[in-house]
């Protein structure tokens, strides 16, 4: 539960929920909030806010593409780590039960298990291709770009750390929506991910409400990629329409989905020919 | 350099004679009138509407066909539901050898394929013989060996096949492109209602004969003809469990909304914008014939064409100058002779299209290039043309023309060019040209586009996946990537 409690006479020092764009934690432009359980308020994301967290997102994929795939596997167990040692609060977020334990180190292990196929990837899905000619040809996977998360309410981590971890290890820019009645795990995984060497702009999470966010994620020009594992049937057939201005890829896989296709839903193949001749 | 010296435009005046060389087309036979065919048979239609496929290099009417309506498409796609358990039940081994019937006889009636698609569609027969044709020949003997090793294709994962599959293609490249549709379909177990463009429709009507020839299984392939409102028929109908579409942009982002919320599959090949780079460094004279390769291949009709030259600034000049030499010397006339570089534009429609996108570059300030051509009075041409002086913000640089349209622009660094030839919502195809095996590393890693041609342009092979990154498209056609979009992996 929101750790509003106070015991002992001790006055608790209540933290202020704040969206998190471009590195920085951040109350929305809007100024705007909705009142969460009891006395906790959750920032109330504007268009501009998702907009500011396209263009970090933008700013943001050369530099996440470049690094190594072993860096980026790296950050990510990093990400486990720090998830790892705020175990507690998580669950504490969670409810506390033995549901909400497990639910966490499923988490945990969604990021190692991804943070080790950065480097394994590209040998599993990419080929070299034995075309007719003297030509060297080969595929390999790249990332599509800035990528839209839209987490399942249900399990409210580690739903969202199992489209996130796999998004990351292709090598794209998130913008991630929170779920509007679970947003505190996501807003707390913001922290998680801060601290882990992510560059600024990889990840960027937005609470607020879904049908003032979601249509402006769907349409918006640029983004490549937008996964709609948390959303309604309806939100899906309106997030297809929009995605169609762009041509934005829609994942429609599993939400309980741990899997190279599932990275592999938010990459490109690209296939290089040179001739072989002396 | 001496002959960079002097006027290009002189030195295109030079003319190479070269006595006719038609193809025979003697041993072609295209009927008057066409059927539709469904369940394994050339069948009458339900609709009463017929449109004419004319030879574009003569305007001459080839046959009529069948503007199939929404009786016949449900037809089609009923009689490929009904195959759809039998084919997908067959034993793979037995699947493989009909795919690899459906190829051998490609490779036995390929001259008659090549003639028909010339006449049909335009092109020069030397690219339909020994391009198209060879093709997808090829495109159906690769994939029929897939047919019986599915499960070796995605690992982890046990492969099943969709159902009916409606696929819709363009006319540059008819039977290839029927190729690229039929042939992963087929191997990976779903049957197929495929609609051939409006204005080339009789390759894929003599592939019809060619599933009769080959006794495959009645209804596995299903070939409805008509124009845009039958295509949007076949793959908005409710049977169909997967769409696959090559075509324009516009086009695609219609069939994308149309298919909203209804859980269909879709893979989309779109159109392109690709930029050609050539470096300092590169070989001129190779550079100038993969420049020529890139964008006067089949008139232009290409959706990965390099319609943008960029060029490094410290040679532009004497590239433009080869350049323009060797566009003097393409041979622009009958496309069945066998010795024209150049033929029909498919449509008056396109050509249309191409007259007015070249009008909007002369327009806004480009400087437009032709070599001395003399275009035949009858059918629909376009001579070879190339732009300089263009900015990247004409509609020359940034819209598809799909002709024989070449916009240059220049760089100075790699950087720049990067910059350049990502700086289009497209994302199909780019080429490089550089002695530096370095360089061309660094440029493919940083072009945003599917498939990326070093010191070549406009190959294409079976095991090759080609699709787009961002408006071209998403989905890729060819290698063992190109049967993901045609099976469910449980």
């Amino acid at each position: 539960m929101p750790a509003a409690k106070s015991g002992n006479g001790r006055v608790e020092v209540r933290k202020t929920h704040k969206l998190f764009i471009n590195g920085e934690f951040v109350r929305s432009e809007s100024g705007r909030a909705y009142r969460f359980e009891g006395n906790v308020n959750i920032p109330r994301g504007s268009r501009k806010d998702l907009r500011d967290a396209v263009r970090a997102a933008r700013g943001a994929v050369p530099g996440w593409a470049a690094r190594t795939a072993m860096n980026r596997g790296q950050i990510l167990y990093r990400a486990a780590e720090m998830l790892d040692g705020r175990r507690a609060q998580f669950v504490d977020l969670l409810g506390s039960a033995r549901a909400a334990q497990k639910e966490v180190d499923n988490a945990v292990e969604a990021l190692v298990w991804y943070a080790g196929w950065t480097d394994k990837l590209a040998q599993v899905i990419g080929a070299t291709n034995p075309v007719s000619g003297p030509y060297f040809n080969f595929t390999i996977p790249e990332p599509t770009g800035v990528v839209g998360i839209v987490a399942p309410e249900e399990p409210a981590l580690v739903g969202l750390v199992r489209r996130v971890a796999p998004a990351l290890c292709g090598g794209n820019a998130l913008v991630v929506l929170a779920p509007e009645k679970t947003p505190l795990p996501a807003l707390t995984l913001a922290e998680v991910l801060a601290t882990s060497d992510l560059p600024a702009g990889v990840v960027n999470v937005l609470s607020g409400y879904r049908k003032e966010l979601l249509p402006w994620l769907a349409s918006h020009m640029d983004v490549n990629a937008i996964d709609v594992a948390g959303c309604t049937p309806d939100e899906v057939t309106e997030i297809e329409k929009a995605a169609a201005d762009n041509v934005k890829r829609v994942v429609k896989h599993a939400p309980e989905e741990m899997s190279p296709y599932l990275i592999t839903a938010f990459m490109e193949m690209k296939t290089v020919w040179h001739p072989v001749g002396v | 350099m001496a002959i960079a010296k002097r006027a290009p435009t002189e030195l295109a005046k030079q003319t190479f004679e070269y006595a006719p060389a038609p193809e025979s087309i003697d041993h072609i036979k295209i009927e008057p009138r066409y059927g539709l065919f469904i369940g394994g048979k050339m069948v009458a239609p339900h609709s009463k509407k017929r449109f004419p496929t004319i030879n574009p290099a003569t305007e001459q009417k080839l046959a009529e066909v069948v503007e199939a309506d929404e009786v016949d498409v449900d037809h089609a796609v009923k009689a490929a539901d009904k195959a759809f358990e039998g084919w997908s039940r067959l034993a793979p081994s037995r699947r493989a050898r009909y795919i690899f019937r459906l190829s051998r006889i490609i490779q036995e009636r390929a001259r008659e394929l090549a003639v028909v698609e010339t006449m049909d569609g335009g092109k020069p027969i030397k690219e339909s013989r020994d391009v198209d044709i060879p093709l997808a020949a090829a495109h159906f003997f690769y994939y029929a060996g897939w047919a019986d090793k599915l499960e070796w294709a995605f690992a982890n994962r046990k492969p099943r096949p969709l159902g009916v599959a409606g696929q819709v293609i363009p006319w540059n490249f008819p039977l290839l492109m029927l190729a690229w549709k039929i042939a992963p379909a087929l191997a990976a177990g779903n049957t197929v209602v495929l609609k051939p463009a409006e204005t080339t429709p009789l390759s894929a009507l003599l592939f019809a004969d060619i599933c009769m020839q080959a006794e495959l299984p009645p209804g596995v392939v299903n070939i409805v003809t008509g124009g845009g409102k039958t295509g949007s028929l076949v793959v908005t109908h409710p049977a169909v469990k997967k769409v696959a579409f090559t075509g324009s942009t516009e086009v695609g982002k219609l069939i994308a909304r149309s298919l909203a919320g209804t859980g269909k599959r879709l893979t989309l090949e779109l159109g392109g914008k690709a930029a050609n780079i050539v470096f300092d460094d590169a070989p001129l004279d190779a550079a100038v014939e993969g420049i020529v390769n890139g964008i006067y291949f089949n008139q232009g009709h290409v959706c990965c064409a390099g319609s943008r030259l960029l060029v490094q600034e410290s040679i532009a000049e004497p590239l433009l100058e080869k350049l323009k030499l060797r566009l003097g010397t393409l041979r622009l006339g009958d496309p069945l002779d066998k010795n024209t570089d150049i033929g029909a534009i498919n449509s008056k429609a396109q050509l249309e299209k191409i007259e007015e996108l070249v009008e909007s570059g002369v327009e806004e300030g480009a400087q437009i290039f032709q070599p001395e051509c003399k275009l035949p009075e009858r059918g629909f041409w376009f001579p070879p043309t190339l732009f300089t002086n263009v900015s990247q913000s004409y509609r020359i640089a940034r819209e598809e023309i799909f002709g024989p349209v070449l916009s240059v622009l220049t760089f100075r660094t790699p950087a720049e060019a990067v910059e350049k030839a990502n700086n289009t919502p497209y994302g199909l195809s780019a080429g490089v040209w550089t002695d530096k095996g370095s360089r061309i590393l660094w440029m493919a890693e940083r072009m945003r586009a599917g498939v990326v041609w070093a010191n070549t342009f406009n190959r294409f092979d079976p095991t090759s996946p080609f699709g787009g990154y961002k408006e071209s498209g998403f989905g890729r056609e060819g290698g063992r990537h190109g049967l993901m979009p045609y099976l469910e992996l449980v």
